[in-house]
């Protein structure tokens, strides 16, 4: 049986401690979570993207209050309701369309700095894999949540996204409609996004959160230089006030101090989006109400979907599907793929860093792509090549790695 | 600094995904190229009209005879404009006009619109042009064998002269241009085509209130047949212009409003001739049931913008201190 001490005051640290024990949360959670001292602005991102899913959260249940999952009502429940008649329902609504689309932003951001630094590699595998798990729910939240306002884009974007598990040749339009719950996108298909939307994948996401989270404590994040920090001698050197000699400090309140300088200036930029030019986030099309029987001049997806939609493209229709598969699980692997010893800054590992240039101006490549209309032959040609080019910077990535010479570390 | 070059590398890389799928995209998507492949430029005319646009689409279509008739068509216009109106003469003349636009009916498949404020809200060329031939004018001449068909083509017939037009012009430009709404503006300009459910304003104006659920349904079932009788004249009921003004572009509508065929090639929506200022009140009318917000966006920005700002330099003294010692 654990002491409780009578006269602590309720509520007070003592009392607190005694029961959850609170200090040992604060420790292991804040004041003794040690992250190198060596690290960047990018490092502030994970904190930013766990900032904005708080911001989805709060707008989304302002949102829901007035939302009506109907095809007869939704889109007048979202355009007229909320826009016009709840005070302040615009304001939440440009700051949900807003953070939904800069979230992946951040998202890439993200996963690029991951790249760039090797942050995936000897014990941070389950970071990265967790990570995926939260790209997969955010994209899912995002499909899911865009269907709501039930716009031109919403139906004919969620008829083609839903097409493709017919599996092309395999024609399983059964399932197709198992997924619909109907023929076509229809009241079904909209209440049953709606539940998706508003609770399965937000829970998700909270649960993977949490994962990721939890897979950060012990590899702790990586650094700027990739280098290997022996965590108990640099603890023991900040703990004797040798601040300076120690390669680490506490996450409260040292870093967080700097995760709040850097969410101040993204808020700034955030805010400014949300007042002066949220158009690129809410298309205009979907201000279109949702109508079956007049299809758009062109459908595409919201911009953080597009280099996936480019590789589905230009292929035919079964090698499209499948290049579009592997597209959509490749980043899974990267931990195993890439064979080099060194976990250091991409700058430091030779044909690694080219390899991570291409890498992203390949999908800067493919995202412009996937917009512009395919009956462009010039457009449709580049579409081709940067295609089949991220299908090989996987395979290339192995070969380039697998030869990659250890980097000693000096001191 | 390195941060500052680090920050400056990934805004590079965002702003130019930006400018790859947004301007230059909807850039591309909306563009269009005549027979040869050539771009066509959609741009606005300021509201003016001189039936240039509409020569420059029959030389398109390669179309000589209607090059020529055009172009005569809006030299004559032109000639018309310079006469010196007299708006006393017009006044009876006007009276020509009232018996269609102030009997309430539907004429060969709309209502014709109210005209008091016709001097204000339409461009004076285009009001001399619509009275020489409407179907011209609002460039949908290709839907007639005969011109005189055009629901208002028998105005063709009842102007004795060329001088006549100027003078039911300067009418209109003196006694018929009073202060207008914005709701008046849409109202004479659009609503016999276009219902703005969010302004509750069907086709056939505002919504009386009914006591009995039987005459709202009675009157319901009035709105459904001015629209099926609409929709037989245009081959299609037009749009709800509710939230329009966010499904378009700025320079969609404008261009639009000028002259449709510019961006629908074939369309049936004829050109409203609103001048600039007449435009103006229109669009203010479709933002207030489409982008109601606009003003308040403009209002409360500054402010939550602000508080980040401060919130931003409180959170960078804070880190300053702490972080003071560490190197
Ligand atoms: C035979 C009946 C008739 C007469 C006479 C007539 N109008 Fe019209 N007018 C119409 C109808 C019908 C329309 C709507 C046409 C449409 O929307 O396609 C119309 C439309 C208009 C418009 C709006 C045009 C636009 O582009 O939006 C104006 C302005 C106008 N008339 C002015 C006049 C003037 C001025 C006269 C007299 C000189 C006149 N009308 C005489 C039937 C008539
Ligand atoms: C005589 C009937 C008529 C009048 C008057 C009219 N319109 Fe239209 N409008 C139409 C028709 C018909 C369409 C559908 C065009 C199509 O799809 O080809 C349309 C379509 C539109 C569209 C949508 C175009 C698109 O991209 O689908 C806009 C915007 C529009 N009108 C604005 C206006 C405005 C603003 C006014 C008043 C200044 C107006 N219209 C007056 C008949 C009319
Ligand atoms: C969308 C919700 C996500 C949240 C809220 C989140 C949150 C965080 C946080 C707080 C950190 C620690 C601080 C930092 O390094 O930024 C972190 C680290 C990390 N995250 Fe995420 N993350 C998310 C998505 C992802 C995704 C999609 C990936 C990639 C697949 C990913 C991969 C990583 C990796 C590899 C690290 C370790 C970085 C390092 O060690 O330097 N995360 N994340």
């Amino acid at each position: 049986m654990a002491h409780f001490d009578d006269k602590a005051m309720p509520f007070g640290n003592k009392w607190m401690d005694e029961r959850i024990g609170l200090n040992t949360l604060k420790r292991v959670l804040n004041t003794e979570y040690w992250i190198p001292k060596d690290i960047n602005f990018l490092w502030a991102m994970g904190m930013v993207l766990a900032a904005t899913f708080g911001i989805l959260v709060v707008s989304g249940i302002f949102l829901l209050m007035y939302y009506k999952p109907d095809v007869n009502l939704a889109f007048d429940s979202v355009n007229y309701t909320i826009m016009s008649e709840v005070g302040y329902g615009w304001f939440w609504r440009h700051i949900h369309g807003v953070g939904a689309s800069i979230v992946f932003l951040i998202i890439y951001i993200h996963m690029f700095t991951g790249i760039y630094y090797g942050s995936y590699k000897r014990g941070r595998e389950l970071i990265w894999l967790s990570g995926m798990g939260l790209f997969v729910a955010f994209s899912a939240e995002a499909f899911s949540g865009y269907m709501l306002p039930w716009g031109q884009m919403s139906y004919w974007a969620g008829m083609v996204i839903t097409n493709l598990f017919s599996g092309g040749s395999l024609e399983a339009y059964g399932l197709v409609e198992w997924i619909r719950g109907d023929y076509v996108p229809g009241d079904a298909y909209l209440t049953r996004f709606f539940m998706l939307h508003v609770l399965l994948i937000p829970l998700a996401i909270i649960g993977l959160i949490v994962l990721h989270f939890g897979t950060l404590r012990l590899p702790h994040v990586n650094n700027q230089e990739g280098a290997d920090i022996d965590y108990k001698e640099s603890a023991e050197l900040w703990k004797a006030g040798k601040k300076k000699e120690s390669k680490v400090i506490p996450f409260s309140p040292v870093f967080l101090s700097k995760d709040l300088f850097v969410m101040g200036v993204y808020f700034i930029i955030f805010f400014y989006l949300v007042f002066y030019n949220f158009e690129f986030s809410m298309d205009p099309v979907n201000f279109d109400p949702a109508d079956g029987l007049k299809t758009p001049a062109h459908i595409y997806p919201e911009w953080y979907f597009l280099w996936s939609y480019e590789i589905l493209r230009p292929f035919s229709k079964d090698i499209g599907l499948i290049a579009f598969g592997i597209a959509q699980i490749a980043f899974v692997f990267l931990p195993f793929a890439d064979r080099s010893p060194n976990v250091a800054p991409a700058h430091k590992r030779g044909l690694f860093n080219i390899w991570f240039w291409v890498l992203l101006i390949d999908m800067i490549v493919l995202t412009a792509m996937g917009k512009l209309p395919p009956t462009d032959p010039v457009f449709a040609m580049i579409g081709l090549v940067s295609a089949v080019l991220f299908l090989a910077m996987g395979p290339l990535l192995v070969l380039i790695t697998m030869f990659e010479k250890k980097i000693e570390k000096g001191a | 600094m390195r941060e500052l070059k680090i920050f400056a590398i990934v805004a590079f890389f965002s702003l130019l995904t930006y400018y790859l799928v947004e301007p230059y995209a909807h850039h591309e998507m909306h563009k269009k190229v005549d027979t040869e492949g050539n771009e066509i430029h959609s741009e606005s005319h300021g509201f003016k009209y001189d039936g240039k646009p509409d020569i420059a689409e029959a030389h398109r279509a390669k179309n000589k005879a209607l090059v020529e008739s055009k172009t005569a068509f809006w030299a004559d216009v032109a000639k018309i404009g310079q006469l010196k109106g007299n708006a006393s003469a017009g006044q009876s003349h006007f009276a020509s006009c009232a018996g269609c636009h102030d009997a309430n009916v539907n004429m060969g498949g709309v209502i014709p619109p109210v005209l008091d404020h016709a001097g204000a809200i339409y461009d004076k060329n285009y009001l001399i042009a619509l009275i020489k031939d409407p179907a011209i004018a609002s460039n949908i001449d290709h839907k007639y064998k005969d011109t005189g068909n055009h629901p208002m083509g028998a105005i063709k017939f009842m102007m004795p002269d060329d001088q006549s037009i100027a003078d039911v012009v300067a009418y209109m430009l003196e006694h018929k241009a009073g202060e207008v709404t914005p709701k008046e503006a849409y109202e004479e300009a659009c609503m016999r085509c276009h219902a703005v459910r969010y302004g509750k304003l069907p086709q056939l104006g505002d919504t009386p209130k009914f006591k009995h659920e039987k005459d709202s349904l009675a009157h319901k079932i009035k709105v459904i047949e001015e629209q099926d009788r609409v929709k037989a004249y245009m081959g299609k009921l037009p749009p709800d212009l509710s939230i329009m003004i966010r499904a378009r572009s700025e320079h969609f509508m404008k261009t639009f409003v000028e002259n449709p065929q510019s961006q629908l090639a074939g369309t049936s929506m004829p050109r409203v001739g609103l001048s600039a200022e007449g435009y103006e009140k229109v669009e203010a009318y479709m933002v207030s049931t489409g982008d109601p917000s606009k003003a308040k966006r403009e209002a409360v920005g500054p402010w939550v913008i602000l508080f980040f700002v401060i919130f931003t330099i409180l959170a960078y003294l804070w880190k300053k201190s702490q972080w003071k010692d560490l190197h």
